[in-house]
């Protein structure tokens, strides 16, 4: 390879982390404030597929990408807010239903979504970062989502709340010990509605970085598993919104590989590289996980927690 | 009532309450778009169960619902909740279609046993790689079966428009296609194929096994409480992962027989969430492979009924996932009903004004 070829095929890694790695960061930041309550959301990527649709056909219809951004984060958190429910009722377990949001945000996002896989809708606008450069390959990889910045500040301020306020200690203690929150006189069903909404409203983020940003449209394709890999994120992230930025840049890279490799002309097993963020996520788990031993930092209520 | 028939009732009865539920509201959602409810319903069942065209497309459905069901089921009786066979059914269908390339095969019945057998190892294989996960290196099966799915169809596609690919395929990247006498024939002369008779048969024998050999009670033990079966001196970790293998050998087989009874090649058409559709079967059938026949033939008749719908109704083909979405929700909802006690909230509605009894204490009795 040229010199010029290895510019464009590190400008495409990098900026396809950043553009791929947004939505995986809001979807972590999101499953890290639900986990941190005590309850794993597995629904996460109904919650994408479903706020990726609700962005681009607010977008769309009203004619611009707030409203669309908007949308996606209500619909992400009343599809939460569904999942919190329905794990509120006696015998619902939460991992069963994070299955069953998961086909029924996808069912209800492929339905409503039928009439706007043709049309174009305004976008986010992008941060040209890279205008110092000369290179147009640079300049394109810097071309920045709008709501990274917004996202990079969620980290820090979920990080604060949930370390230094009344409020972060709160819900930390319904994740660690739902008797302790409750002997207090805390509503533990409420504290995790409320954590289990807002973690949908951030991940709708994701959603609308989706269709508004990258790819930039809405397809039935759209996501294939971010949702899910988010879960896998936030264990990797050891539950700190700090570390999540870190784990979305590397999975935005490597989800970057196959289609950076494509775009300098290397074709060979484009699907193999694209498994790739999916064999990074069970390397992490393998590497993390011990049987019979709780996850470093993982709070004490998750069932995910085998035996 | 006696505390049996109660049981019975009540577990052939909240799943048949979901379902009608989650038809009724289904109907209401699509009414939104300007289509009658009535006209839908009517339709819906039309196109599943009305002539013997829709019970061939049925049944055609059904056969491989069944054993992805299986593949949820079998690993939900050792206790896991593995939601990863539509990579098992890829794995199993390319595995069938490539091993007459391979290796030159026999025809017939022979041949047909090696395709099939191949077919239902490379899924086995699969999801007991998810079992070892779990009980060697802690892994939630769930998240790592799902994430195997998306290998398992990264490495489908990577081999079938690939290495695999049949240079002839122009539009739809295949492997070269199985020889004739490597296929499986309808049923009579109908379309349905003999993948449904191996689906009722797997059913029924997983059935008999769990309820009355060792291994299904051991497995069950193993399901129901790890640390009582180690106790007693089971070998857990082996069970969980038998019941793994075998789960993801049907849905492996079920990926053969799609290959080798109906697209006659291993191609993009395989992959059409059979493998999805199949958790919410197994949820639905509360994991019991008899109970599964009946629920996968219904769930295969939305399916045969969607393009019917898509026809006369003008709605989008992902309304059927949509209605598969709602009854799963619903499914969940129902077993918050499983301990009510129907007396007393009856007494409840008839005297609003009377003392309610204190509620429980905010809930984590989960299954």
């Amino acid at each position: 390879m040229t010199a010029d070829q290895w510019i464009a095929l590190i400008a495409a890694l990098v900026g396809g982390a950043l553009r791929v790695g947004v939505p995986y960061l809001f979807v972590s930041l999101g499953e890290c404030l639900t986990e941190k309550s005590g309850r794993i959301n597995l629904g996460l990527e109904g919650v994408l597929v479903l706020s990726a649709v609700a962005a681009f056909g607010g977008a769309y219809v009203s004619g611009s990408a707030l409203v669309g951004v908007l949308c996606a984060s209500l619909a992400g958190a009343a599809l939460s807010a569904l999942h919190a429910l329905l794990c509120s009722l006696p015998r619902v377990n939460d991992v069963a239903t994070g299955i069953a949001l998961m086909l029924f945000g996808m069912g209800l996002a492929f339905y409503l979504g039928k009439p706007l896989i043709q049309p174009q809708a305004p976008q986010i606008v992008a941060l040209p970062l890279g205008d110092w450069s000369e290179s147009p390959a640079i300049r394109a990889a810097l071309e920045v989502n709008a709501l990274l910045p917004l996202g990079l500040a969620l980290s820090v301020a979920i990080w604060w709340a949930l370390g230094s306020t009344r409020f972060g200690l709160v819900v930390r203690m319904a994740g660690d010990s739902a008797d302790a929150a409750r002997a207090l006189g805390y509503s533990v069903r409420r504290i995790r509605l409320w954590s289990t909404m807002g973690g949908g409203a951030i991940a709708g983020l994701g959603g609308a970085s989706l269709t508004l940003f990258y790819p930039g449209s809405w397809s039935e394709g759209v996501s294939s598993g971010q949702g899910l890999i988010a879960v896998a994120l936030v264990i990797f992230a050891r539950w700190s919104p700090l570390r999540c930025i870190t784990a979305a840049a590397l999975f935005g890279g490597a989800g970057a590989v196959g289609p950076a490799l494509q775009s300098v002309g290397f074709g060979w097993g484009y699907h193999l590289f694209n498994t790739v963020p999916y064999l990074l996520t069970l390397l992490i788990l393998i590497a993390t996980c011990r049987p019979g031993a709780l996850a470093a930092g993982s709070p004490g209520e998750l069932s995910s927690n085998s035996r | 009532m006696a505390p049996a028939m109660r049981q019975a009732f009540v577990d052939v009865g909240l799943p048949v309450l979901a379902v009608f539920a989650s038809l009724l509201l289904f109907g209401i959602v699509v009414s939104f778009g300007g289509v009658n409810p009535l006209e839908l319903w009517f339709l819906l069942f039309r196109g599943a169960f009305g002539d013997w065209f829709s019970w061939q497309n049925t049944l055609q459905r059904a056969a491989p619902l069944m054993l992805t069901a299986l593949c949820v089921a079998l690993p939900a009786r050792a206790g896991l909740v593995v939601i990863g066979g539509e990579g098992a059914l890829v794995l199993g269908g390319l595995a069938c279609a490539a091993l007459p390339l391979a290796l030159p095969l026999p025809g017939g019945v022979v041949g047909l046993a090696l395709v099939c057998g191949v077919g239902a190892m490379a899924g086995g294989l699969w999801i007991a790689l998810v079992g070892a996960l779990r009980e060697y290196r802690g892994i939630n099966e769930t998240i790592s079966s799902l994430l195997l799915a998306y290998v398992a169809i990264g490495l489908f596609k990577h081999w079938v428009e690939g290495p695999l690919r049949d240079p002839t395929s122009l539009n739809k990247p295949s492997t070269p296609a199985l020889a004739e006498s490597l296929r499986i024939g309808g049923i009579a002369g109908s379309d349905v194929h003999w993948g449904l008779v191996f689906g009722v048969v797997a059913c029924l024998l997983f059935s008999v096994a769990l309820r009355s050999t060792v291994w299904g009670f051991s497995t069950r033990v193993v399901g129901g409480n790890t640390k009582a079966a180690q106790l007693v001196g089971l070998a857990a970790s082996r069970l969980v992962l038998l019941a793994c293998a075998l789960g993801g050998a049907c849905a492996g087989l079920a990926g053969a027989i799609e290959v080798a009874a109906v697209h006659t090649s291993a191609n993009a058409s395989l992959i059409v969430g059979y493998g999805y559709a199949g958790i919410l079967v197994s949820f639905i059938a509360r994991h019991n492979p008899v109970a599964v026949i009946p629920v996968a033939i219904l769930l295969g008749g939305f399916g045969a009924a969607g393009s019917l719908l898509q026809r006369r109704l003008g709605l989008p083909d992902a309304s059927v996932l949509l209605l598969q979405g709602i009854a799963f929700v619903l499914i969940l909802a129902s077993e918050a009903l499983r301990d009510a006690d129907w007396r007393a909230i009856w007494r409840r509605i008839l005297q609003p004004s009377g003392p309610r009894p204190s509620s429980t204490p905010l809930g984590d009795r989960t299954v």
